[in-house]
């Protein structure tokens, strides 16, 4: 029997220095919305309620995040929940009303609109839903553009650009104009002008949500791979579960501006907080997601303790095999210490779906 | 209790159209017994005091035209400017200068340039027809008048676009800055060409700068509209994604809302070209050199053939701008189509050589005479002239009964009827019922404004004829109406019919408001009934159009829905469409209005009188010139009224 793949420790909380630390993020829509983060009695009212006492929106409700170097972090959530006004928090395309923003040590809040600037020129890109493309420049016009605005020599600009749409696949297209594309191309062009400028940090604001579904996975495989191949540290919104468990590092579910949950794709399907995430995993394939720390029970004195031993991160699909095969039940053991056992019955109730 | 009340509340509150037919009816009762009562009416030279007290204004006006320091140091400023901003462009093109006897730059000169120029912005489909349509101007033996209206409407336009690009940008920008002009805007467009003239005569005297002022006024506001449109619709993800990547404002602005505006803003220069045209002609009741001034002699001697050869230049040199400024927008979304390299590369060389060649042309034309003044033997001007005169004394000999027979029977069964009710009736009764009106079909906000407007009116001592005026702009309106619906409905429901009308009705609406009364002087000669088919040819393409998008706009499902539940045609278009489309119906009235009045006014040349008269008399006559702008406020007033009236009833249709 083949070894199981170690999967990595699943972290709740990051351990190294976070990039990007986020704290008690408040954006609020409407008359003297400052007033609303800073009053408990305002700040408690729903949405609904806030709306008609002040007549204002709360889009972001003091919000809490760190994200690790390299990590991809998804925000989920459904339409009107926040997530796209918490994105464009970051590099303050939208002024957040209150709360703080740490990204490498330095306060963005009290950057000022120069150095807001190179921080957007030099440590964020940011990729759109619709694209954004400039629809009278050529895509390697378009893939300049952050270059230019840089001020950087037009043969460097040039020659950088040239990278990058080879690094994205779109060689061959660079004298077409975005309305020749297909809309999985444009994107190619806009992920490729994010990329141009050799940013820290990639913003993706639902980047894929227009897109047909095949194209939609190839994209999200070429993500996957651009993550592998650059390690960027990237910040992925999303309204799509799967496209969420299956980029991201870290999830954070976003409900009328509040953070809902945050966790690894397991732990929200294994432990959701509450019925509101129950509710939205409910048709996730668990053995996809879960490991087998998820399932497994104490051994009880009657288990015959010599079958097969497997690690707790091992995903179920993959030990399905081994524990339908094996006529004792597997032991989940972590540094030769039992865990726990995984028996014919809880992996058919996880494959089933009722786990 | 209250589902049992509801009911009669609705029984005992009569609908708007029974208290509307009540109004009509009280008013005919009152009419028949006081009529002739009050009726303010005012002769044709007499005078109130207060035309009397603007003919002195302007008298002290022009006593202190260079003492007063408001004059003396701005008015008379800017007018000198304009003035000799003016004279140059002239001096190039148009008039004998720097010592010499003929322009700088001769017919072959300017006809090359043209070539060149809309080769250079569009293609050469567009610059062999510009150059000869060049050309034909001096065929028509009316070369140095087309040079005149065309140096007019450059330096008009080159002068407003100076201004109102940035005002559009400001505008595109600012939220503020837009929600503070677009009234104004407003307000510039929808009063008539003609009412600038008057208060601007006043500060700059009659002549070319009054005539190129107005013009700029009157211009500007497309260039600024379509500027700040383009740049406020570019698309709202890239402008974010500009930001996001670190642009500047100003990065922002140069490198991705303008390229995205440029289509719009071109349309807009495209616009305020044609604007510019049409006043350039229209100003040459102040005495503004060129074409316009032709016609206005002819149509003043009844003179048709040469009215006509002198609107036949208006019309190609309109056709010509505005080919060349629309093949301008279009040319940069098809080059860029058209990758290939060698399409660019023929396009420089022709660009260099045909540049050469041009160069070649202007320095015949400032050397030699044959290229500089259009040979006079080979003039077809005349040759039009008397075929359009051949072809109106034929109509009016042979025809007479048929078209004669058309003007009597709208004139006896429309125009009299209704000037009868309108000016014979005392004037506080039909106050009360226009406000009565205005409250039913509008709101009450409406009735004020009308109120307002009428007591003003009353003001102007021109009661009768605005009433006069009036009584033309409803029926005329009335007719624009009947033909935009009907042709409107058969266009909004036919994609055949539509493509082949529009391009003409386009056309139609980028014509000068003057070239119309030409055919129809040679048809119906000069009488009431001339000017109102003159308005209603120049109103109806916009009522149509705006008729045939709103049927158009009605939602295919809901037609579609309504053909399944076995609708006929004819309860699809009544049921359906027009219900549907009635706030497009409101708007085109809105618009027809609007177009119809500042056209009855220029129909004051050919016998339309009343208000339009008044103007045109107050323009010649020094002693009614008090009376002229008193009568070119009465139009404004008669504008804003029926345009508020009209935009109230199109909200409350909504």
């Amino acid at each position: 029997m083949a070894a199981p793949p170690e999967l990595a420790e699943p972290t709740t909380t990051v351990k190294t220095e976070p990039v990007i630390s986020v704290r008690r993020l408040w954006k609020v829509f409407g008359p003297k919305a400052e007033r609303v983060p800073g009053s408990p009695e305002l700040s408690a009212l729903s949405r609904r309620e806030l709306m008609d006492k002040t007549g204002c929106t709360a889009a972001v409700r003091g919000i809490d995040f760190d994200i690790a170097p390299g990590e991809v972090f998804v925000v989920m959530g459904l339409s009107g929940s926040g997530k796209s006004t918490l994105v464009r928090c970051l590099t303050r395309l939208i002024e957040p009303t209150a709360g703080e923003m740490v990204f490498e040590g330095e306060d963005i809040l009290a950057a000022d609109p120069r150095r807001l600037r190179e921080l957007r020129r030099s440590k964020f890109s940011m990729v759109f839903q619709h694209f954004g493309l400039l629809p009278h420049r050529r895509v390697i016009d378009n893939v300049c553009y952050g270059l230019e605005i840089r001020g950087v020599r037009k043969a460097d600009r040039l020659e950088r650009a040239q990278e990058v749409i080879d690094l994205v696949g779109l060689g061959g297209c660079e004298r077409s104009y975005p309305d020749q594309l297909s809309g999985g191309m444009q994107q190619r062009v806009g992920l490729a002008r994010a990329l141009a400028g050799d940013p820290d940090v990639l913003l993706f604001d639902e980047p894929f949500s227009a897109l047909d579904p095949l194209i939609r996975r190839d994209m999200q495989n070429e993500v996957i791979r651009l993550h592998r191949e650059v390690g960027k540290t990237m910040v992925f919104i999303t309204h799509d579960l799967s496209e969420a468990l299956k980029l991201g590092d870290r999830i954070l579910i976003m409900r009328d501006g509040k953070a809902v949950q945050s966790g690894t794709g397991e732990e929200l399907v294994g432990a959701p907080a509450d019925d509101y995430v129950r509710d939205f995993v409910r048709d996730v394939p668990r053995a996809d997601v879960l490991t087998l720390k998820w399932i497994m029970r104490p051994a009880r004195p009657d288990d015959v303790l010599d079958g097969p031993e497997f690690g707790p991160h091992v995903v179920v699909r993959e030990a399905v095999r081994a524990v339908l095969a094996a006529d004792r039940p597997v032991k989940v053991v972590r540094d030769g210490e039992l865990l726990g056992v995984v028996g014919h019955e809880e992996i058919l109730a996880s494959v089933a779906g009722e786990g | 209790m209250t589902a049992l009340a509801l009911p009669r509340v609705l029984a005992r509150r009569p609908s708007r159209g029974v208290l509307l037919i009540a109004a009509l009816a009280a008013f005919l009762v009152l009419w028949v017994v006081l009529r002739g009562l009050h009726t303010l009416s005012l002769g044709a030279s007499q005078l109130t005091p207060l035309h009397h007290a603007v003919n002195d204004f302007n008298d002290a006006l022009g006593a202190g035209r260079n003492t007063n320091p408001l004059f003396l140091y701005f008015f008379n400023e800017i007018r000198l400017v304009v003035d000799e901003f003016v004279t140059f462009v002239q001096a190039v093109i148009a008039q004998p200068a720097f010592g010499r006897p003929v322009p700088l730059i001769g017919w072959l000169g300017v006809v090359a340039i043209v070539g060149y120029v809309s080769y250079a912005v569009a293609n050469w489909r567009v610059a062999l027809p510009a150059a000869a349509g060049f050309a034909f101007l001096g065929l028509q033996g009316l070369w140095q008048e087309s040079m005149d209206t065309l140096a007019l409407t450059l330096s008009a336009v080159v002068i407003a676009l100076l201004f109102s690009l940035p005002l559009g940008i400001w505008a595109g920008l600012s939220d503020r800055f837009n929600r503070l002009i677009t009234p104004v805007l407003d307000f510039m467009q929808t009063m008539p060409t003609f009412v600038y003239l008057a208060p601007l005569t006043l500060i700059f005297l009659i002549g070319p700068a009054s005539a190129t002022i107005a013009t700029i006024v009157y211009a500007a506001p497309p260039a600024i509209r379509f500027t700040a449109h383009g740049i406020r619709s570019a698309p709202h993800d890239t402008v974010e994604a500009s930001e996001s990547l670190g642009a500047t404002r100003r990065q922002t602005l140069v490198k991705v809302l303008l390229p995205a505006a440029k289509r719009t803003i071109v349309l807009g220069i495209n616009q305020t070209i044609m604007a510019a045209l049409s006043m350039v002609t229209i100003a040459a009741l102040i005495d503004a050199p060129g074409l316009g001034k032709t016609v206005v002699k002819a149509l003043q001697t009844l003179d048709v053939g040469t009215a006509f050869n002198a609107g036949l230049a208006i019309v190609v040199m309109a056709i010509v701008l505005d080919r060349v400024t629309t093949a301008a927008g279009a040319r940069a979304e098809r080059a860029r189509l058209d990758t290939r390299p060698t399409s660019t590369l023929v396009r420089r060389v022709v660009l260099i050589v045909g540049g050469a060649l041009t160069l070649v042309a202007v320095w015949f034309s400032t050397t030699y005479l044959w290229a500089a003044e259009f040979p006079p033997d080979v003039s077809v001007g005349p040759a039009i002239a008397q075929a359009a005169t051949t072809v109106t004394d034929w109509v009016q000999t042979n025809l007479s009964p048929v078209t004669g027979g058309i003007k009597d029977v709208v004139t006896l069964v429309l125009i009299d009827p209704l000037q009868m009710l309108l000016t014979e009736s005392p004037w506080w009764l039909l106050a009360a019922l226009v406000v009565a009106v205005s409250a039913l079909i509008g709101s009450a906000r409406a009735a004020l404004v009308s109120a307002a407007c009428l007591l003003l009116l009353v003001g102007t001592g021109l009661w009768a004829d605005a009433m006069a005026t009036l009584a033309s702009t409803i029926v005329a309106t009335a007719i624009v109406m009947a033909l935009g619906v009907v042709v409107g409905v058969w266009m909004g429901r036919n994609q055949m019919v539509d493509r082949v009308l529009r391009p003409g009705l386009d056309a139609g609406q980028t014509m000068p408001a003057f070239v119309y009364l030409v055919p129809f002087l040679a048809l119906f000669g000069a009488s009431r009934f001339t000017a109102i088919v003159a308005a209603v040819v120049f109103a109806a393409p916009v009522a149509i159009k705006v008729v045939a998008d709103g049927i158009r706009s009605v939602s295919p499902t809901t037609v579609e829905a309504a053909t399944a539940a076995g609708s006929s045609t004819w309860q699809l278009i009544t049921k359906v469409q027009l219900p549907m489309a009635r706030h497009a119906l409101t708007l085109a009235t809105n618009q027809g209005l609007i177009y119809v009045l500042s056209m009855v006014v220029v129909g004051g040349l050919v016998g339309a009188g009343a208000l339009g008269y008044d103007v045109v008399a107050g323009f010649s006559q020094a002693q009614l010139y008090g009376k002229g702008l008193a009568a070119g406020v009465a139009i404004v007033l008669l504008g804003v009224m029926l345009d508020r009236l009209t935009q109230a009833a199109a909200r409350r249709s909504q």
